[in-house]
Parts: C-alpha cells; structure tokens; sequence
C-alpha cells in the first residue's frame, strides 16, 4: 500500500556534470579520518589517543554531554594525527590503515530480539550515530524513542546520489535495517520513495510507504514528515539516511560495524563523473583524480550537494554522511555590468530578470556570489522554495534576533538549515538563510535542548 | 574588459584597507559594483547562487518605469503646446518635456544619493540601490512646474527621515517617493493642487488652465476628457502618471519578471472597481458619479498601484497579507478621492495609510500560522494525557 503526496512549490537545478549510474570500487585510501563537525551539537571528547592502535568499529570519541554517543573508527589502523584548530578544537582526527582488526558483536536471533537489546547493541557498536533525532538533527538519544521513523529514498538536491541506485545490491541488509528499526516503535517505518521510482521498494515488509511528487526540496525529510507525521512541541523523530539503515541493517545480520558508503562524485569538470564504492572518511584524492583537475586549487570540493553541502579541500576526507561529492569550479572573476537584466543568461536563476528559465538543458555553475549581500527587500520568494506551511522570512528574522519564543512558534522544531539550502540559492539580497537558522537552531539546542 | 578592470584596481588602491581614502571605500565600492559584479565567492551556506541581485532588480523596475517617463516627457510639451496654441511636432513635444524633466531627475538623483553616501559611509556598510528606483520615481509623481529646490527639501526629507531614520533602505516603513509627494503636498499647499502647476509653464503664460480631472469633478465641474484620452494619458496631472497604457507596459514587465507582486496589483484594482461600483449606484455627487472604470485611469492611480503598492519593502510581505493589503489600497483610493474631496491625491494616501498597517496585516496573517500550529500541538497533548 502506498500513499501520494504531491508537494507543490521548490524547483530542481538541472546542473552538468551528474554522476552516471556507474559504480567503480575506489581504491583504498591510505589513511582516513574523523570531523567532529560533522555531528551537530556534538562536542567530542577523545577516547584515544596519537599513536593507539585502533580496530574497526571501535569508539573513537564519545559526545560530552552523553557517553552512549560515540562515533567509531570506520577502518583497523593506528591514530597518526588529531589535527587541532583554535581553541584546541578537533578538526580530524587522521587513521592511518593497518592490520585487520575488527571489533565483533554477537547478535541474537532477530525474531526473539527486545528492545532493550536492539537499543544496547545500537549505542554499542556506534551504529547510532546512523540515527539522527527531530528537532534538531542531532545523533538519536537511545533514552527516548521516537514517535515515528524517516527515510527517503526520495533525493531531488543537485548532484544528489540516486539512493535506489546505491541500494540495488543491499535490499537485503535495508529490509533488515527496516525490520530491527520498526521493532523499535512496533509501527511502521515511513518510507518515501519518488513517485516515478521503478525500483522494488513496494515489496519491503514494515514499510508505510509514500510516494511523493515534486521538486527539491521535497527530498528533505524535513518536508515529508511535516506532510506525513508533522513535529509536534516536545516530540521527536528519527530519520535515517537510506545508506546507514543498511549499513544498520548489515551489523545487526553479521555483528560488524558497517561504514560502507557509496558516493556519487559530480562535477561539470569531471571526465567521467560517477559512483563509487568506499568507506566513510576516506581521502577525497582516492575519489577524484587530480589529473581530471586542470588544477585542484581552481575547484571547490564539496562534501554533500551543492546547496547545502560543506566545503572541504582535495587533502581532506569524505565526511559521515555524505552520500554526494561535488566539485565545481570558483567563481572568483569580475563579470562587467553581470548585473544587467537579460544579459548573461547562462549564469542559473530561477528569476525571470535572466532568460536563464528559458534555455532548458543542463546548467554549469561556479561558486560566485553574484552580487553582494544586501538587506532584505524583496518579499515572497523565499516561499516560492519553501513548502511548508512556515513562513521562512519571519523565521529566519526570529533567528537573527536570537528571540526564542517567536523561533518556537513559527516552526523552528520542524526544520533544519539544508532545508533552507534553495532559499540561499534564490534570494535576491543573498541572506545566508543556512547559518542563520543554524545558529537559531544552536541556540534553542542550548537553551530548550 | 581587462585594461578597465586593470584601470579600477589601480584607482581602488587608496580605498583599500590601510589607503588614504580607507573611510570612503562604501562610495567608491558603490562605483565599483556598477561597474564589475564583485569576484567574491561563496563562503558559508549555498556554495551556488542565483544570478540575481538587487542591482538587477531595481534595474528592472527603471526599465519598467521608461514608457511611462518617456511618454511623460511627451505629454508635458503636448499639453504646453496645446494649451498654448503654439503648432508642434512630436519631437518638440518630447524636447520641451526632456527640457522641464531631466533637470527634476538631476536634482532628485544628486541630492537623494548624496544623502545615501554620506550614510554609507558613515555607517560603513554598501550603499543599498533602492533609491536608484526612488529617484526616478519621485520626480515622476510631482507637478511639472515645481521649483527645484522645493524638489531636493522633498527628496531630502524623504531620504532621511521616511528611510534612513529607520536604518536604511528594506527598514522603512513607509515608500520613500510617496512620502516625498507627501510632504511637498503638505509643505507647498499653494504649488501642489489648483490648476496652474499641472501644465508646463502655466504660472508664467496666462490663459493656461490645466485643471485635472480630479479637480474638476471636486469642483462639480463637467469632466472634457474622453475614456480614451485618460487611458492613454493626454490629460494634464504629474509628470509621468497620466498614461495607463505605459503603465501597464511597465506593469506587463514587473509582472512577467516577477519583481512586482501581481497580486497587490490586482487586488488593489479589485478593491477600487468594488467601491467604484457602489458609488456609481449612489451617485449623489460627481465625484460619486463618476465612471468606477473611469476612477481607475485618473488620478495617477494605475502609476500609484502598480510602481507605488508594491514595493515590496512598505508593502504587506505575505502572501494573504498582499491580497488584504492591495484590496485596502484600492478601497481606500477611493473613498479618500470621493469623500475628502480636498484630497484628491486619493492614491498617495491610501498607500502611505496601508504602508502602516501593512505589519499589522502580517501580524495577524502571521499569527493565524502560529495559533493553527499552537492547536496542532495541543491536540496532541490532549491526545496523550
């Protein structure tokens, strides 16, 4: 049984350069590592320390407000490096792959298997950190569960990994990560998928499926979930990655930490942009080819889609959860009189001030500002890519302020900053709508929790 | 393309940090950007953005107001000319008008930018380009005839206290251009009604009587103007106001661009036709008998509603607050026009009055948001206790 939702409102950036549906096993990164930035809301405190030898799976910092957040070393190896910023804060921590040790956990059989149980081996084998909680998107706390639980296989970012594709060959651990999960709640997992999607999702068991119809952002949970279950004040739910649930699913069929990832690299620069087949935190240089890259330094690298992705360089590392790679060229030239109306019409824009809308076919971008930011002046288009029934402005106004009460009441709980990644892109003033709800976000995680 | 950017690298030295002239940088940034869109990339939140900005959306909006200046420039040689008996040609018409008007836009723009440097740099931020559209708009709603100088005391106190008392352009409350006409017309009673400052040069040559519309009919007087003529613009009033039919090409513009909400537009004509109606089914005076359709082509109301309502920084910024807002702008056109026959700058002031309840509106399109949200989470307490 499925259900459709057509979400109106959002548009697709057709960009050049999409990863084909062609899967490559990369080869082995030498060394592999960590970034704490990647958990929101996560301080790390270290468990190890330069020179330890360290298994797969095995804990290598925990948060410090709640021990049973731990995030494991997704390779056997020794910690060669914890490279430290201002403050002393953790930017990585550097794996160096060596040995083959593997940290095992004994799984009882799953028909029998408690609550309890699934909960404990969870935070155990740091499969949790797969778990992210609403509001918020920080990691699940296993204190409390969730009244209900979201994954979509429906991804409609620029450059986003095709999760059907990535899942081909993994439905059997995905039903496992399924079964183990509804387990948890005793209902149903909520399950999205594209409303044109070919694959064999409709015959998973324990699935509520929905099939949805409309353009980014509608892949973000964020706006599922207010369609299908919305987020009450004081509630909470989980979501998960499609990847991680299989990932979960693996270790609770072989009692292994699974880091599995297979990334989607993009970029209008790549020879031939595809899928590869890696581990979380491996080195970026094992994904692309420098000689692809005219050079490296002319290219951002980015860790996620465009739109709400996080700049890294070509030295770093895949991050946690990124399931997409993008590269695309800097921006950093002069455009004479580019401000002009009708004149460079193959710079993107969904305004019609640009003949931009007009000429279909795939867009190249670059990471140029395009103007300067200004104050808030135009009015209406921020909800053109926001489709929910919050009003984006007034929200972002309210985190700007820092003013709590209004932050709640106009819906900060039910979102979180990528899904304000469209409204970065269109806005005419060029407001960072991302960082301004994430710090709106920090703030009430600090001040409500 | 290269030798100029080589040519404004050099001359941007003593404006960088550390030059000479550090403290000017927002001016000379202002020139800069007119110039070049900045090479600044993307440092935090979407690594991508659209090609447009608020250059090139206050750019839009000029574009859109140049029929309608340029036939203002026409008329205001036609109606000298007419009135004076004087035979002309097209080009004269257009000359003598580029004559009367170029000097107004000269003066608004010099002492309204003035003003937005000194602020820029003071307050050290870019100078915002709002008031490229302002302006423009201000000479284009004021009588032909009006002295200069009372134009740059307009320009400046609608500058400094209407927008930068309130932070600056996308703060103000009310529409800066409106304001300005507001104030002349408050300040200069005696220059801003009567029928001897609508036509070019009618103080200095006798026998001119350039009455408009409005007046005549506060005046219980017989209106000589066809339906086509007001559609099309011949009949005296400000400077580039009278012609629907080029407002409406600007109008086409900001529409099919998105830059100007349709719906503040349509509402706003929706709501003025609704009580058009109702008072031609009374019709106790002129004023009230006066065709509804008719109502919507004089008084500068289409300029007023289609560059004047939506400005989307006085305007209502909801969606539904848009429909209430234009509806009530409409509405109140109308009744000010008819019932306060003194004022027959109806849409002036319907727009300043709606420009300070537009945040009420929102407040309560706002509010019926939160309180829906409010009773979604109370139905769910209700549910689990």
């Amino acid at each position: 049984m499925s259900t459709d939702i057509s979400i109106r409102n959002g548009a697709n950036l057709n960009l050049k350069g999409l990863a084909s549906m062609d899967l490559e096993v990369a080869k082995k990164s030498l060394n592999y590592a960590l970034n704490p930035d990647d958990f929101f809301g996560l301080t790390p405190r270290m468990l190890v320390k330069e020179g330890d030898q360290v298994s797969l799976g095995q804990p290598i910092f925990h948060d410090k407000s709640d021990e049973s957040i731990k995030i494991a070393s997704p390779v056997s190896g020794k910690i060669i490096e914890i490279v430290r910023g201002a403050k002393r804060k953790i930017l990585n921590i550097i794996i160096k792959r060596e040995g083959d040790r593997i940290v095992n956990f004994k799984i009882p059989a799953l028909s029998n298997i408690g609550k309890d149980k699934i909960l404990e081996l969870l935070v155990e084998s740091c499969s949790l950190a797969f778990i992210r909680q609403r509001p918020y998107n920080i990691i699940a706390r296993p204190d409390r569960l969730p009244k209900s639980i979201f994954v979509s296989i429906h991804s409609t970012a620029p450059y986003a990994a095709d999760y059907a594709f990535i899942l081909k060959n993994r439905m059997d651990e995905f039903q496992t990560g399924v079964d183990v999960m509804s387990r948890l709640i005793d209902k149903p997992i909520n399950l999205s998928i594209s409303h044109n999607c070919e694959s064999d999702f409709t015959s998973l068991q324990n699935v509520d499926i929905y099939k949805i119809k409309g353009a980014h952002p509608s892949g973000n949970e964020s706006f599922q979930i207010n369609r299908i279950d919305p987020l009450n004040s004081g509630e909470i739910v989980w979501v998960i990655k499609p990847e991680d649930l299989a990932n979960i699913g693996s270790f609770f069929k072989t009692g292994i930490y699974n880091p599995k990832r297979i990334v989607a690299v993009s970029g209008d620069s790549l020879k031939y942009p595809k899928y590869f087949d890696t581990v979380i935190g491996s080195s970026i240089s094992t994904l692309v080819d420098s000689k692809q890259l005219s050079n490296a330094e002319d290219y951002r690298f980015i860790n996620g889609d465009p739109l709400s992705g996080t700049k890294v360089q070509y030295s770093d590392f895949l991050g946690f959860y990124n399931n997409t790679l993008s590269v695309i060229k800097e921006g950093n030239q002069f455009r004479m009189l580019g401000w002009l109306p009708f004149l460079y019409n193959s710079v993107p824009s969904f305004s019609k001030t640009s003949f931009s809308w007009l000429l279909g076919g795939e867009k190249r971008v670059n990471t140029n500002l395009n103007g300067e930011e200004r104050a808030i002046v135009v009015t209406g288009e921020m909800e053109k890519y926001f489709p929910m029934d919050i009003f984006p402005m007034q929200l972002i106004k309210a985190c700007m302020r820092g003013d709590i009460e209004k932050m709640e009441s106009l819906g900060i709980y039910e979102v979180v900053p990528e899904d304000f990644g469209l409204v970065d892109f269109s806005c005419t003033s060029k407001i960072e709508a991302q960082e301004i709800v994430k710090s709106g976000i920090q703030i009430m995680l600090k001040e409500v929790g | 393309m290269d030798f100029i950017r080589k040519q404004v690298d050099v001359l941007k030295k003593p404006f960088t940090k550390g030059g000479k002239l550090e403290k000017l940088y927002p001016a000379f940034n202002a020139f800069e950007t007119m110039l070049f869109v900045p090479d600044h990339t993307t440092s935090k939140g979407s690594h991508i953005r659209d090609g447009v900005d608020l250059k090139r959306t206050m750019i839009t909006v000029i574009i859109a107001l140049v029929p309608a200046l340029f036939y203002g420039m026409y008329n205001t040689g036609y109606q000298y000319f007419i009135q004076t008996n004087i035979e002309f040609t097209f080009l004269d018409a257009v000359l003598h008008g580029a004559y009367k008007i170029f000097p107004m836009i000269a003066v608004s723009y010099a002492v309204g930018l003035a003003i937005e440097f000194a602020f820029a740099v003071y307050r050290n931020h870019p100078v915002n380009e709002g008031y490229l559209v302002t302006g423009l708009l201000i000479p284009m709603i004021m009588p032909i005839d009006m002295p200069l100088w009372m134009l740059a005391i307009s320009v400046v106190f609608a500058v400094l206290i209407a927008k930068e008392a309130f932070g600056g352009t996308g703060m103000n409350i009310l529409n800066p251009a409106l304001t300005a006409r507001a104030f002349a017309f408050f300040a200069y009673p005696t220059f801003m009604s009567g029928d001897k400052v609508w036509v070019s040069e009618a103080t200095n040559v006798d026998g001119i009587s350039g009455e408009t519309i409005l007046g005549t009919l506060a005046a219980n007087g017989e209106v000589a103007y066809s339906s086509a003529s007001m559609f099309m613009g011949s009949i005296p009033g400000s400077v580039a106001e009278t012609s629907v039919f080029f407002v409406l090409i600007g109008a086409l513009l900001l529409i099919i661009t998105g830059v100007g909400s349709w719906r503040i537009m349509l509402s706003g004509v929706i709501g003025a036709s609704v009580v058009g109606i109702l008072f031609n089914l009374w019709g106790a005076n002129s004023l009230m008998s006066f065709e509804w359709y008719n109502h919507l082509l004089v008084g500068g109301f289409a300029f007023g509603i289609v560059f004047m309502a939506t400005d989307p920084v006085s305007a209502a910024q909801t969606t539904k607050g848009k429909w209430i807002y234009g509806f009530l702008v409409g509405v109140f056109c109308i009744l000010i026009r008819v019932f306060n026959p003194a004022y027959p700058e109806g849409v002036m002031l319907a727009i300043l009055l709606m420009n300070v309840f537009a945040p009420l509106i929102d407040h309560y399109v706002i509010e019926s948001n939160v309180s829906m949200r409010r009773k979604r989470w109370q139905g769910v307490k209700l549910n689990t206790t």
